[in-house]
């Protein structure tokens, strides 16, 4: 695809733009920013591959998985901003994913240990726990708001952070594993994922393409249960505070 | 009908110079409590001094928003006074256990929530926490004044006065040394009031308990306690044998107040 065909999609950015206008959802600056910093990440993600895949060492491809780590992280936190210490508990939860499958895809064989292969796996696993991080994080916050009541009678009755938070920590890696397993349920039917339909577009085997996305909708799966659980444990019981108060009840207080 | 002596088996509590303060209006909550940002303040009690002693039962009443509530609060930790300090059996509230502090001072909210499960898992929800024997939950229904048979009913679907006996039996199944009662009889008929007061002044008897009992009702609060403490405005208007409070009030502000609530339909608790 040449890039005077490329410039034409900015007409999709444009209707977009029209309706947000016209129904002034006041998205129209979101709407161009989102557009230009995606174009302009992709086009250099594009080249920096072509580089490293052309180079083939691993300290490079580290490097990348690093960055997409580092980025995940920062972007994923500042949804826990009232969890103290959020952003090296999604680290970990990221991390320790990024680890476990990766080191079972590539341990096992099951795709080679080529940077073609192993960055963007990793990317899409690391994105899609950063997407579970964060959702986890705003849902433990919003599900403490909504069970204050309750979590206020646990403490009254005498429970720790650990057995008042409970239900909270449940509920929110429920809610953030929600979106991962409904997407791997319609996966075919409703929409044919990313991954799978640029192969087929640039002309590889269906058959082959389809292979390669039941792998990553499983190994993504077990990524966003690894992300929410690891996340969701290291952070529920910083919902309160040292006297064992649920932090935001007390935010106010002096 | 006053309740016979205390012994000494219920809890200890003193306040000294205690306060409770929340941040009022805007401004970056961590920064004005760093004293890095300045902020105002809104005292919602100050300066409470009093001691409970074990087995007492302490009325407190005053005008709502006077700080009854938060004063309770402060007693269990589940708010942290901002001046001054709290003391239950002579250890500062901070220096405390959370969690042991909780299972010993049981708290009836004004607005009880049921935990999630039936009736029984309710009552016997504290007990699990802290691995104490499971009480009669049957038995504990019917000293609240409610049927045995409840115990398997699921807990959401009951009414503000099943509710709150529900929350009381809840208490009393953690066997504690001190009960803080908000408004707990506000939902209930003559007859439900009848009873839950028996039940709570059985079970200072029994255990010789303490009991901090917030009510809006006067009559109430002469029939159930030693002593009075009224609440205006946050402050500690007055502090004593409840029948000298109530025949000799100290200030006119005090006196007005007893006497307005005491007007037919003034008393009245709030739905
Ligand atoms: N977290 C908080 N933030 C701000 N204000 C608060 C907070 N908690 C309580 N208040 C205020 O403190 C005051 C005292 O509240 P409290 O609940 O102790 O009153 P109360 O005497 O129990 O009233 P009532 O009889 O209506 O229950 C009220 O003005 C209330 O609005
Ligand atoms: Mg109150």
């Amino acid at each position: 695809m040449s890039l005077v065909t490329l410039a034409w999609t900015v007409a999709f950015i444009v209707i977009a733009m029209v309706i947000s206008l016209w129904q002034k959802l006041n998205l129209e600056r979101d709407l161009a920013i989102s557009a230009i910093r995606c174009a302009v990440q992709l086009l250099v993600v594009g080249y920096i591959l072509k580089v490293v895949f052309g180079l083939s060492r691993w300290p490079f491809t580290t490097l990348m998985v690093m960055l997409m780590w580092s980025v995940a992280v920062w972007n994923a936190s500042r949804r826990g901003r009232a969890v103290p210490g959020a952003w090296w508990k999604v680290a970990c939860g990221i991390g320790l994913t990024e680890v476990v499958t990766q080191g079972l895809l590539l341990g096992l064989r099951i795709v080679p240990a080529t940077p073609q292969y192993v960055i963007p796996i990793s990317g899409m696993i690391i994105g899609n726990a950063m997407v579970v991080a964060g959702l986890l994080l705003d849902r433990l916050q919003a599900q403490a708001r909504a069970q204050r009541d309750e979590i206020r009678t646990w403490l009254a009755l005498g429970a720790r952070p650990t057995q008042a938070g409970r239900g909270v920590l449940r509920a929110a890696v429920r809610a953030s594993l929600i979106p991962t397993i409904d997407s791997t349920k319609t996966t075919g039917l409703v929409q044919l994922p990313g991954m799978m339909t640029g192969q087929i577009i640039a002309g590889a085997d269906p058959i082959q393409a389809v292979r390669y996305q039941v792998l990553i909708l499983f190994t993504l799966l077990a990524a966003a249960a690894i992300t929410a659980m690891t996340v969701g444990l290291l952070s529920y019981t910083s919902l309160f505070n040292a006297y064992e108060q649920l932090r935001f009840d007390v935010e106010l207080h002096r | 009908m006053q309740p016979p002596s205390p012994d000494s088996r219920g809890a200890a509590i003193r306040f000294d110079h205690a306060g409770a303060a929340v941040l009022a209006g805007e401004g970056n909550h961590d920064k004005v409590r760093n004293g890095e940002e300045g902020g105002s303040l809104r005292w919602l009690l100050r300066d409470v001094n009093g001691r409970v002693e074990p087995g007492q039962c302490v009325a407190i009443i005053g005008p709502s928003g006077s700080g009854k509530s938060t004063l309770l609060s402060l007693c269990n930790l589940l708010r942290t006074p901002s001046a001054g300090h709290v003391f239950v059996d002579e250890v500062e509230v901070r220096a405390w256990r959370p969690s042991e502090l909780r299972r010993r001072v049981a708290m009836v909210f004004q607005q009880p929530v049921m935990l999630p499960g039936t009736v029984r898992d309710n009552i016997e929800a504290a007990p699990r926490l802290h691995g104490l024997p499971l009480p009669d939950a049957r038995e504990l229904l019917e000293r609240v004044g409610l049927f045995a048979s409840m115990a398997e009913q699921p807990a959401d679907g009951l009414s503000g006065g099943q509710r709150q006996r529900v929350a009381l039996a809840r208490a009393l199944a953690q066997r504690p040394a001190a009960l803080l009662l908000d408004e707990v009889t506000s939902a209930l008929d003559a007859d439900g009031v009848r009873t839950v007061e028996a039940a709570i002044l059985a079970w200072r008897r029994e255990t010789g308990g303490t009991v901090m009992w917030v009510t809006h009702d006067l009559v109430q609060a002469r029939r159930v306690s030693h002593v009075t403490w009224v609440v205006l405005e946050g402050r500690i208007a007055a502090q004593g044998e409840t029948e000298k409070v109530f025949a000799s009030p100290p200030s006119e502000a005090v006196r007005a107040f007893l006497a307005g609530a005491q007007r037919p339909g003034q008393g009245e608790d709030t739905p």
